[in-house]
């Protein structure tokens, strides 16, 4: 049993004495009969290290990984390479180990990354400010909602199906308790439909949602867009991919109030959906009103220079049930991966990545959409990830292989049905810099021509040793 | 004074690194057959972003260099004790962070079809269960990313509870001890906070209680041990003041590393309670971050959970961990995806190591170092200058007060914190509880070794007896850290929050 704890029985006795009782039960004696549990917790015995690594990493083995197979699932959070660098930073004890810098004198660190973080999504949405983080994208969709709600004293929101499913979602949960209303509007040819939206913002509108690129890929314009908001003094909140944005007008060019998005791409590990970072920025007018810590800089008593948490009266453990928002612990170490990421792809990196992407989607596009049996669902402009229409049932063409011994894996793409019926004959296809043109063609390949031995495609080597997926092109 | 070197080493930020033309990413090439189109072709001109935007442009050494620089301006829990009251900054096992690399789990897709992700089903299965017998309550929802998300949750799933009894009540009850997320919540919740006042062993005032609750209250919020450190003994007559109006009982799980197979939440009668993984399960707490706050329910709560569960389906061969989402009745999402999943390998791999008996173990420790620490300060300069607010024995943390310290030493307890620092201590929690005055939260928990309460009720005498002779010593604290007390006045006035290009 490893319990990290210290304390021989020695040491146990001599604590008793010194507060003065027998035993340790002594000091439960104040948690009454009736509600103490009598019997041992029912779980197994403890473990050795070496015992709960094996079993985690035989659970972790059965899992299909970016790292075994060419994954071209996104929605939202994508297979990118994160720097090694990453890891070794934030694998210091140092920036691991402490809590939120309450204590600012002996956390200048976490609050000077903070600032940096701050900086650097303001630069990347082009709004001049930015909290150091919050949970995730969806969460952020619902801070936005009640910033907005709280600005214009409305209780409307609009979203476009172009913005992720689980951001609608979030909102609707959220909505119940903001006491808010949410209405839909529609996509058509994959990009929002400014008729509809224009039609159901009205004069109760506190905020209007839009993505870009949206649910479907598809690069939206935003200002154009959000004239309708304007035109009803509805903010316009905008969810943005940060990886886009290195060649995207930023949301904050665009007319956004608030802009907000998932950070994972931003030199985060997928893992399975969490943890990742969310950002939230916003035009001068709502510092004073946004969720979540903003580090500031100031200048200690001999005038040297620091930085803190500030603008605290905002938040819950100085405002209680007026704060901006009932966030506490947040994902300090996750905005540190993104900002480590941003510094590494630099100034001209981050403008190469977004080129690359979208060249690379352009060429996917054009390879997977002159297959037979599949089209395009949409031929709007797209930067990293676009939707194919397929004659057959989605469900038909995922399974890798013969289904009658078990379940065989799934082509990793991601299929739209289940968020959108309307569309359930399509699925998603994402591009990162880790997706080679020979794993577009292993994709096509999978795609034209059934699925049986997909993993010899992929383990199969080229002259200098290296895997070649696709080879069998 | 003279500067020590790590202060005469002024802050730069990375932008201030920045030199024109430096770079440390190396992208790889197009790919054969991938054109070189000008981006202007493939997205229409207008919608694209006309000048690159202002980040650092810098070596990867000088970055390495940088943040390796500016991890030596923090304190860390590896460093030295950390007694932050109400954070249980236990030891954070380094095995957790071996698993959790592994890239079965790090480079899992979360939209991965549940056939291709058994492992990570079944391991947030397994973490479900452990977590439903840990709190005593049948359901486990591992979807909230963090102790607030898992209070927001709790109070959206009794509205949902509420209403579908054709009910909508308009108040929930907190303590005046509670938590600040616990108020923040309720509003963003909709309802109305109302406080119930606390009695002089530190526990639910239940006359005020019964004062209180009536049929529009919908829930009362509770943290026992309560953030005074003490074990409501009255939870059973709460419980049923409570259950008696149709209202539900929720339990903030900030402190339960306190009661860790010793007492459980559902036994006590909790309907919804929350659980930090980065408190008692030992996920580091990353500067502010990642947690998870996963929420357990009892039965009659269960129908509207947050959506999607994994579930365990029996099928002939054996059996198939999947995503559930038709509960008609859940309250939805909360968040994107299945949760923090990289939070719950941590948390299943310490439970794993720890066993039923280790974290039963590790919850009597915490609360024996608690009390030894407290007796500690019991005695000598602490015993008069900072008493226990409520002397009696606490469980797994306490609360002293700096009202005498302040009156007869002038100093407060932000400047006793400061000194701390001087010493190589992260200070308790301060100025936390509201209701205690000066006051002080400490949290030792079990993996602190002896010597580390001793050196730390060591360094308070001495700091307070420095005080007796000279209390404008701790009143300019601390000195030696690399930067001194900060303006923060000054930074909320005119605010700074971004390096002006």
């Amino acid at each position: 049993m490893a319990g990290y704890t210290p304390a021989t029985d020695r040491e146990q006795a001599e604590m008793l004495a010194q507060i003065g009782v027998d035993s340790i039960d002594d000091l439960f004696a104040q948690i009454p009969e009736e509600v103490r549990l009598d019997r041992p917790l029912n779980l197994p015995d403890g473990m050795s290290e070496s015992e709960v690594y094996r079993l985690l990493a035989g659970l972790a083995d059965t899992n299909l990984d970016a790292e075994r197979i060419p994954s071209f699932l996104g929605a939202g959070m994508y297979d990118h390479y994160v720097p090694a660098i990453v890891e070794a930073i934030i694998s210091r004890s140092e920036f691991l180990t402490p809590y939120t810098p309450y204590q600012p004198e002996v956390s200048q660190g976490g609050l000077q990354v903070m600032f940096e973080f701050q900086t650097a999504m303001s630069e990347i949405t082009g709004l001049p400010v930015s909290n150091a983080g919050l949970y995730e994208g969806p969460s952020a969709a619902a801070s936005a909602a009640y910033l907005a709600m709280g600005q214009t004293r409305r209780t409307g929101l609009v979203a476009s199906r172009g913005l992720h499913p689980h951001s609608r979602e979030t909102l609707a949960t959220h909505a119940v308790g903001f006491g808010a209303s949410l209405i839909e509007v529609g996509l058509e040819g994959g990009l929002t439909s400014g008729a509809e939206l224009e039609a159901a913002i009205t004069d109760e509108t506190a905020a209007v949602f839009l993505q870009n690129p949206n649910f479907l890929g598809a690069v939206e314009d935003i200002a154009a867009l959000g004239e309708a908001a304007k035109a009803k003094g509805a903010l316009l909140v905008v969810q943005v991919d940060p990886m886009t944005l290195g060649i995207l007008r930023p949301p904050g060019e665009c007319g956004a109030d608030i802009a907000f998005g998932e950070g994972q791409p931003l030199g985060n590990r997928l893992d399975f959906g969490g943890p990742s970072f969310g950002f939230f920025c916003a035009k001068e007018g709502y510092i004073r009103k946004m969720p979540g810590r903003i580090a500031g800089e100031t200048e200690d008593v001999d005038g040297r220079r620091g930085f803190v948490l500030t603008l605290q009266t905002r938040e819950q453990h100085i405002r209680r049930e007026k704060a901006t928002s009932n966030i506490c612990t947040a994902q300090a170490l996750n905005a540190l991966a993104g900002m480590i990421h941003l510094a590494w792809l630099g100034k001209q990196g981050f403008v190469e990545l977004g080129e690359l992407m979208a060249r690379r989607t352009a060429y996917a596009r054009g390879v997977i959409g002159s297959l037979d049996g599949y089209e395009l669902l949409h031929d709007a402009p797209v930067v990293r990830e676009f939707a194919v229409r397929s004659d057959r049932p989605v469900e038909e063409i995922l399974p890798l292989g013969d289904e009658s011994d078990g379940p065989a894996p799934r082509l990793p793409v991601y299929p739209l049905g289940r968020d959108y019926p309307e569309y359930e004959d399509s699925f998603l296809i994402a591009i990162t810099e880790n997706r080679s043109v020979d794993e577009v063609g292993w994709l096509a390949h999978m795609l034209e021509h059934g699925q049986a031995g997909w993993d010899a495609h992929i383990h199969e080597h080229d002259e200098a040793g290296n895997p070649v997926a696709g080879a069998a092109q | 004074m003279t500067e020590t070197p790590q202060q005469a080493d002024r802050a730069t930020t990375i932008y201030e690194k920045s030199v024109p033309g430096r770079r440390a990413a190396q992208l790889p090439p197009l790919g054969e057959g991938v054109e070189e189109t000008p981006i202007e072709e493939l997205i229409p001109p207008k919608l694209l972003r006309e000048t690159p935007a202002e980040l650092p442009e810098v070596s990867e050494p000088e970055i390495v260099r940088h943040y390796n620089r500016l991890s030596r301006r923090n304190f860390d829990l590896d460093t030295g004790f950390y007694p932050l009251g109400s954070c249980t900054m236990k030891y954070n096992p380094r095995l957790n962070e071996r698993v959790a690399a592994l890239p079965g789990h790090a480079r899992l897709h979360p939209a991965t079809d549940p056939a291709d992700a058994q492992g990570a089903l079944q391991l947030m299965y397994q973490l479900q269960e452990s977590l439903a017998e840990i709190t005593g309550l049948p359901t486990v929802s591992l979807q909230p990313s963090a102790g607030s998300q898992g209070e927001l949750a709790g109070l959206l799933l009794t509205r949902a509870y509420h209403a579908d009894q054709g009910r909508n009540p308009s108040k929930v009850l907190t303590p005046d001890t509670a938590h600040g997320t616990n108020p923040a919540s309720v509003t963003m919740a909709g309802y109305e906070v109302v406080k119930v006042a606390t009695n002089e062993q530190g526990g639910v005032d239940v006359e005020d209680l019964k004062a209180k609750i009536d049929d529009d209250v919908a829930c009362l919020m509770l943290t026992n041990p309560n953030t005074l450190g003490v074990f409501d003994e009255n939870i059973a007559e709460i419980a049923s003041l409570v259950h008696e109006t149709g209202a539900l009982l929720y339990y903030d799980g900030a402190n339960l590393n306190a009661i860790m197979g010793q007492a459980r939440p559902g036994d006590m009668g909790f309907d919804i309670v929350h659980v930090n993984l980065h408190k008692s399960f030992s996920q580091p707490h990353g500067g502010g971050g990642p947690g998870a706050g996963p929420i357990a329910v009892s039965e009659r709560v269960e129908p509207f959970i947050p959506r999607p569960q994994v579930v365990r389906v029996e099928d002939g061969d054996g059996e198939f961990f999947d995503l559930d989402y038709d509960r008609p009745k859940s309250i939805g999402r909360l968040r994107g995806f299945q949760g923090n999943f990289g939070v719950f390998v941590r948390s299943l791999a310490y439970i794993l190591s720890l066993g039923g008996d280790g974290l039963s173990e590790a919850s009597r420790l915490a609360v024996l170092n608690a009390n030894y620490l407290k007796a500690r300060m019991s005695e000598g300069r602490a015993g008069k200058y900072l008493p226990v607010a409520f002397d009696r024995h606490c469980m797994h943390e306490f609360v002293l007060s700096g009202a005498p310290m302040k009156k007869e030493l002038g100093l407060k307890t932000l400047d006793l914190a400061k000194r701390l620092l001087d010493f190589g201590f992260h200070p308790p929690t301060v100025y936390f509880p509201l209701l205690v005055d000066e006051a002080l939260m400490v949290e030792p928990v079990e993996t602190e070794a002896k010597e580390h309460l001793d050196g730390f009720a060591d360094a308070i005498d001495r700091i307070l007896e420095e005080a007796e002779s000279d209390p404008e010593i701790a009143r300019n604290a601390p000195y030696t850290t690399p930067v001194r007390r900060l303006d923060e006045v000054g930074a909320t006035r005119n605010p700074r929050i971004r390096h002006a290009g």
